[in-house]
């Protein structure tokens, strides 16, 4: 009882809007994410390190002066050159798609380390113009706030729209071809091992972009802010297809709704995480807790088949 | 067309596999064959007689051990798989592996029309082409003119091959590959598909190859058959000759070669 009166509703309300902010930039990465999980079918690991690297990017520039605006793109390219790595370890040189994101991943501790020049560089939006920040979110006027959130959204929705149009298009329905059916691609003169590297390059840049708006909103890059990004990025895919795939899937639009839905499952993600912290789980256990999170979900789906098999076979 | 004038040549082409292990399998040993344009070749003969691997060395799986491989005056040994894709129209036994399940069946025929072009940034499939995939569609006679936003993957074993031929025609192929491509369907279904398979190749003179392990089939369609054993061509008929065969012609000549292994292999059960 003493536990339950010391949980103030209010303090949940008062962060919730930071973590709805927090899981709309990582639905950027979560729409990564859902091209390389999805529909390239390569779990690629690489994004722990490439989301820390476009952090590491936007952030050691905006220092140098750069406009944080500009970084943006910046970091996108530099999530695409670490999918490049990637993606031709695992197609030039044959070394199995996982291993060849561990890699790659591990490597960029060390690109970051150095982009950096320490383990950690703050970027205060008292001193520079930046794109997003929690200041935004807890700061200001209630028009201010709002403000912000219809440009964050914005922004997600035009992601979306490139992205919808992107795989409408020749170049990407060969991906998805590719991630579907290789033996089919290539029986349609598709090059996998090109489309591949395309693939995981774009969904890198998408963790890229993420980790520059990342480290702008919590004022700071860190060599550690990838350690189970890809986790994440799997929770904000699998919770967004669990809770909206079906309602998705029978739009016209199904591919633009299924994106939007991703986004959403990272949002979810986050007000879920932050309801955690907010009943006392301490923060250490986050990780465990996110950990857990994913493994029950990609458990549902196949518990169920397996139940609904062992029915069959009663019956039959 | 090319100085010989064959729509494909094989010369003399071998394959091993798990060359030195104790799983070495010798699966071509020395094929030769050549097709005349608008030959419609049925193969047959045992298991690991190296009737599906001729089809795969055709299609470049993975790169042969020796010998040469020409189509329509093109030496293709060398090239990889995707690079010979324009060259060829494929169907495989798995209904799963000619398509793409989760993609629609208009997308799945868009990728198709597309072999051999590069993929660029113009938009997947224009009106125009919706409208001929559905005349296209519509000829096959199974109603999927009517569900072409489905996806593939809904669709049944016989559907699913009938879409990966009308695929492998679309844009013409040198060569249709038909790689025992209604094995894993019910009988009816069989029959249909190889219907369409028959109507498909007359209607765009299509130079075919079709491995079946069903002999009255092997009688019944194309105008030549080969028989392999072990790795190479071992019976080579067609005209009349072909037309006048019957499975008990075919089994004698089987026997003959392989004394009378036949008999426990799952040809006679087809």
């Amino acid at each position: 009882m003493e536990y339950f009166l010391s949980l103030n509703p209010m303090a949940l309300l008062r962060a919730w809007p930071g973590s709805i902010a927090q899981g709309m930039i990582w639905g950027i990465m979560a729409l990564g994410v859902y091209i390389t999980f999805r529909l390239l079918d390569f779990a690629d690991l690489t994004v722990d390190g490439s989301i820390a690297t476009g952090a590491a990017v936007s952030v050691m520039l905006i220092r140098g002066g750069v406009s944080p605006v500009l970084t943006l793109p910046i970091a996108f390219a530099a999530g695409m050159l670490a999918g490049l790595v990637t993606g031709l370890l695992n197609t030039a040189l044959g070394i199995p798609g996982i291993l060849a994101s561990i890699l790659t991943q591990l490597s960029l501790y060390s690109v970051n380390l150095v982009i950096m020049g320490k383990a950690n560089q703050p970027v205060s939006v008292d001193n520079y113009p930046l794109v997003v920040s929690l200041r935004y979110v807890t700061d200001g006027t209630t028009t201010s706030k709002l403000l912000f959130f219809a440009a964050l959204a914005l922004f997600l929705l035009v992601l979306v729209g490139i992205l919808y149009w992107y795989f409408g298009t020749e170049s990407g329905h060969a991906i998805r071809a590719t991630g579907c059916n290789p033996n089919m691609a290539r029986a349609q003169g598709i090059n996998t091992d090109f489309t591949k590297v395309l693939a995981l390059m774009i969904s890198n840049g998408m963790v890229g972009l993420c980790g520059a708006f990342y480290a702008q909103f919590q004022g700071a890059s860190d060599v550690n802010m990838g350690r189970g990004a890809i986790v994440i990025g799997l929770a904000a895919v699998i919770i967004g297809e669990v809770l909206f795939g079906k309602f998705a899937a029978k739009r016209k639009l199904a591919f633009a709704f299924m994106q939007l839905a991703v986004v959403l499952g990272a949002v979810i993600y986050y007000m879920v995480y932050q309801f955690v912290l907010w009943l006392k789980m301490p923060s250490d256990y986050m990780k465990l807790f996110s950990a857990v999170v994913v493994a029950l979900f990609l458990a549902i789906p196949y518990l169920k088949e397996k139940h609904m098999q062992k029915k069959g076979v009663a019956r039959t | 067309m090319s100085k010989t004038g064959y729509a494909l040549e094989i010369i003399n082409v071998h394959k091993v596999f798990n060359r030195g292990t104790i799983n070495e399998k010798v699966a071509l040993n020395g094929v030769n064959l050549n097709l005349n344009p608008g030959d419609f070749v049925t193969i047959i003969g045992g298991n690991g007689a190296g009737k599906s691997t001729t089809l795969n060395a055709i299609a470049g799986v993975w790169p042969t051990d020796e010998g040469r491989i020409i189509i329509d005056g093109t030496d293709i040994t060398r090239l990889a798989e995707h690079k010979r894709a324009p060259y060829l129209g494929r169907v495989f036994q798995d209904p799963m592996t000619g398509t793409a399940a989760t993609m629609d069946i208009e997308e799945n025929l868009a990728i198709a029309y597309r072999r051999g072009q590069s993929r660029t940034l113009k938009w997947g499939i224009s009106k125009a082409e919706r409208e001929l995939f559905r005349e296209k569609l519509c000829v096959l006679g199974l109603g999927l003119e009517e569900r072409m936003t489905s996806k593939v993957g809904l669709l049944s074993g016989g559907q699913r091959q009938a879409i990966t031929l009308l695929m492998a025609s679309l844009k013409q192929p040198k060569l249709l590959l038909l790689d025992e491509h209604t094995a894993a369907l019910d009988p009816k279904t069989a029959a249909k598909v190889l219907e369409i398979s028959d109507q498909i190749i007359s209607e765009n003179h299509l130079t075919a190859m079709m491995v079946t392990h069903n002999m009255k089939d092997a009688i019944a369609h194309g105008n030549r058959l080969i028989m392999m054993h072990e790795g190479r061509v071992i019976y080579d008929v067609s005209g009349e000759e072909k037309k006048n065969l019957h499975v008990k012609d075919l089994l004698a000549r089987f026997e003959e070669v392989s004394g009378g292994e036949f008999a426990n292999d799952r040809m006679l059960l087809a």
